[in-house]
């Protein structure tokens, strides 16, 4: 019997063990992770920063991030947190209080059917759009938006520069994407509806434009900012019919902060431009670097934070 | 490999993240899998009920799993819970089968012995048949351990962090150094905790000493 | 259970016909990805397990090398695969994940089953002057049978699970649905496409339940667990599957 008893405790002893190791983190594990459960409307010192789970928003999450702690706000990363159907309402309800967000994209999420095309009206039109208790601050010159890419072989070959070109093609059309695409406005069926063009949809997930250079499809949904597009020389076509929205990049905050963050999150949206947003991402995918080492450098080079 | 040498804190950080996620959903599986596992070991018409309904659990694919969890328990979406529970439902379905495999490895002499000696249904299974189910158990218990670690990675795809960041972030920036080292982690962590399961095993059961358990 | 009856709706709608994948299509090479790869699993487990149950050697390589495999993260795996064999392999890169997945169970199946056949069986098939080969093929094999069918059945559900993950690298499988469902968070779309996969994974069980009893020759039964048989009943452990 009394390895019974050894049994016991030793079992005992192990799960309390595993117990404390789930609960290290400080905070109940069966809790929000966001570790400020009351929606935010306490210590205002803290504040939750949220990113997509894209590296380029990652990055721009930290220079955030990390500008705000430079200015003695407590700051909580929630970072790769899906896309925007899964974070809006985590944002909505104060879990997550500052985001990276893109204004086009942000204003088609809430009114699918906007008119506005330019920057300065799609934000003007978000304004209105958002609900009570979310605010956007300035926004930045910096965009990044969704295209339509091909390669340069390709638009030599068939003469294309727009997407007002294709709809003449003798070519079987095939647009590569992430699998959402398929569903968005500016998806297969607007391509049909503003532009008479007719293309099958590959999702192609995180490698479009290699599954692009590959030859798997030959038109890519890439991001405007994305490097690649000049260093695989890929020709982005112009969209006179403004079916992608301007998307620059904004800071979408919690009503309740934005006074707070302004003072420190405006400054830094003044100083990240369209070449700055590329050469970010440049150092991520071509030197490696980690978002926190660039955001960091960001800041110094362009003394904030 | 200078990606592994410049993010070693960043590894170190989500391994620790990956273990304490992983560590909770295999202690509750095991402790919610030795009733269940009991019941269907011990009566007939509810052997092929639980039995049934633990192997359908199987089948769910995890990523519908974690991503349908929100919606139905009515929590919220970057909840690190909508993990750990999807996890510990996978861990009862492998326990479930082990545990109850595992009490009817028991030599039924032994327990009419036990009856015979004057022992209560109760004291019998605990002081009798859970130790003598030991070594399968703990067979069990090592299948669920490495399952739910190697599992756990999926958890990213609904925004909860641990090593499979390094998969789906290395994914989109062509590292493929960062996957590698992600996969490298999960395969280290998920060895180390099974060794230290088999000494865990050698303490509480010292009789299965040179003896191979599984 | 509006939930579930929005998920049957989602299955049924005459939407499903069309789009990126049609749904009959995203059906058909989820089951392709599974056949294909729990087959190449096969053909290397099977030979492999058959061999060192006959000669009794590499079992402990065999263990280890196994539960090395388990821990190996499919997901991690099939996104490094299509980074290193380049984006248009993604069909191969996928299921050779997959098929590393499946072979753990069968080799464990095809070992035991062969493990499990008494050994004065073996000896008596020697005695009446049988080589090497054909005891294996004649008696072992068909003896094991219904162990290794269990491992293929293990491994079959194990893939079916996880040939979802293709859905993140491209429009195969019923992955594809799901994947997409998180990104618009359309929870019908999710569950539907769950279902189904639930639903493919029973059919698939029930074949390889029916295979089983087929398999068991008659008057033997070598390889079948029974209840009360301790030693037998162990052996479920290395087969046992593991979801994904």
């Amino acid at each position: 019997m009394r390895t019974t008893r050894r049994t016991a405790i030793l079992l005992a002893g192990a799960t309390a063990a595993a117990l404390a190791l789930g609960a290290c983190s400080s905070e109940d594990p069966l809790a929000t992770d966001t570790g400020d459960g009351d929606g935010g409307s306490g210590d205002p010192g803290t504040i939750v920063v949220g990113s997509q789970a894209y590296y380029s928003n990652e990055i721009v999450a930290e220079i955030y991030a990390q500008a705000l702690e430079a200015d003695g706000f407590t700051v909580e990363r929630n970072f790769n947190i899906g896309q925007r159907d899964a974070y809006m309402p985590a944002l909505e309800s104060g879990e997550v209080q500052l985001f990276p967000e893109y204004t086009g994209n942000l204003l088609q999420f809430y009114d699918p059917e906007t008119e506005a095309t330019s920057p300065d009206d799609v934000y003007a039109a978000l304004q209105d759009a958002l609900p009570d208790g979310l605010a956007v601050l300035d926004q930045s010159t910096a965009s990044d938006q969704d295209s339509y890419n091909v390669t340069k072989d390709f638009a030599d070959e068939n003469g294309v520069a727009s997407l007002a070109d294709l709809a003449g093609l003798d070519v079987d059309l095939s647009v590569g994407g992430p699998a959402e695409l398929e569903q968005r406005p500016y998806g297969p069926q607007g391509l049909k509806d503003l532009y008479g063009v007719d293309v099958s949809f590959v999702a192609t997930g995180d490698t479009t434009v290699q599954d692009l250079v590959a030859g798997t499809v030959n038109i890519a949904n890439v991001f405007s900012a994305d490097p690649r597009i000049q260093t695989e020389e890929l020709v982005t076509l112009d969209d006179p019919e403004g079916m992608f929205l301007a998307s620059n990049v904004v800071p979408l905050v919690n009503a309740d902060v934005a006074d707070d963050l302004a003072d420190v999150i405006n400054p830094v949206s003044a100083a990240l431009t369209p070449e700055g947003l590329v050469a970010l991402n440049v150092e991520s995918t071509v030197d490696q670097r980690s978002s926190a080492d660039i955001a960091a450098d960001w800041l110094a080079d362009n003394d904030l934070g | 490999m200078t990606w592994v040498t410049s993010n070693l804190d960043l590894i170190g950080r989500l391994s620790v993240e990956h273990l304490r996620q992983s560590a909770l959903p295999i202690v509750l599986g095991l402790l919610v899998a030795v009733p269940t596992g009991w019941l269907a070991f011990r009566f007939r018409p509810t052997r092929g009920l639980v039995l049934g309904a633990v192997g359908l659990l199987y089948t769910i694919p995890s990523l519908a799993l974690f991503a349908l969890l929100p919606p139905l328990l009515g929590i919220s979406f970057l909840s690190e819970a909508n993990l750990i529970i999807a996890l510990t439902i996978y861990a009862v379905a492998i326990m479930t089968r082990f545990v109850s495999d595992a009490l009817a490895s028991v030599e039924p002499s032994v327990r009419q012995a036990a009856v015979a000696v004057g022992y209560g249904p109760w004291r019998r299974f605990w002081q009798v048949d859970l130790p003598l189910a030991g070594p399968v158990v703990l067979a069990g218990l090592r299948v669920t351990a490495v399952s739910t670690i190697s599992l756990a990675t999926v958890g990213i795809l609904i925004g909860i962090d641990n090593l499979g960041y390094l998969f789906t972030n290395g994914y989109q920036r062509q590292i493929v150094a960062e996957i590698l080292a992600g996969v490298v982690a999960v395969v280290v962590i998920a060895l180390v905790v099974d060794g230290l399961l088999v000494l865990l095993g050698r303490l509480l059961m010292p009789w299965t000493r040179g003896r191979r358990a599984a | 259970m509006n939930v579930f009856a929005d998920a049957i709706a989602w299955i049924f709608s005459p939407d499903r016909a069309s789009g990126a994948l049609p749904l009959s299509e995203a059906i058909w090479t989820h089951l392709a990805f599974t056949v294909v790869s729990v087959a190449v699993a096969a053909l290397i487990a099977i030979p492999a397990g058959w061999l060192i149950g006959h000669t009794g050697r590499g079992r402990e390589l065999a263990v280890a090398l196994s539960g090395a495999a388990r821990a190996v993260p499919s997901f991690g795996l099939v996104l490094l695969l299509v980074l290193v064999l380049g984006v248009t392999h993604k069909v191969g890169a996928s299921t050779t994940a997959f098929v590393l997945l499946a072979i753990p169970p069968i080799l464990a199946g095809a070992y035991s089953g062969v493990e499990a056949v008494d050994r004065r069986v073996i000896d008596g098939a020697r005695g009446v002057g049988m080589t090497e080969a054909q005891i294996l093929r004649t008696v072992e094999a068909p003896l094991g049978l219904p162990l290794l069918i269990g491992g293929l059945r293990s491994a079959t559900l194990q893939v079916v699970a996880t040939v979802t993950l293709a859905g993140y690298v491209g429009n195969w499988g019923l992955g594809f649905y799901i994947v997409q469902g998180i990104q618009i968070r359309d929870f019908s779309q999710i569950l539907g496409a769950a279902l189904l996969i639930v639903v493919l994974a029973l059919v698939l069980d029930a074949l390889f339940a029916l295979l089983q009893r087929v398999a068991l020759p008659r008057g033997v039964s070598a390889g079948r667990a029974p209840e009360n048989e301790p030693v037998r009943r162990r052996r479920r452990g290395p087969t046992a599957p593991a979801p994904s």
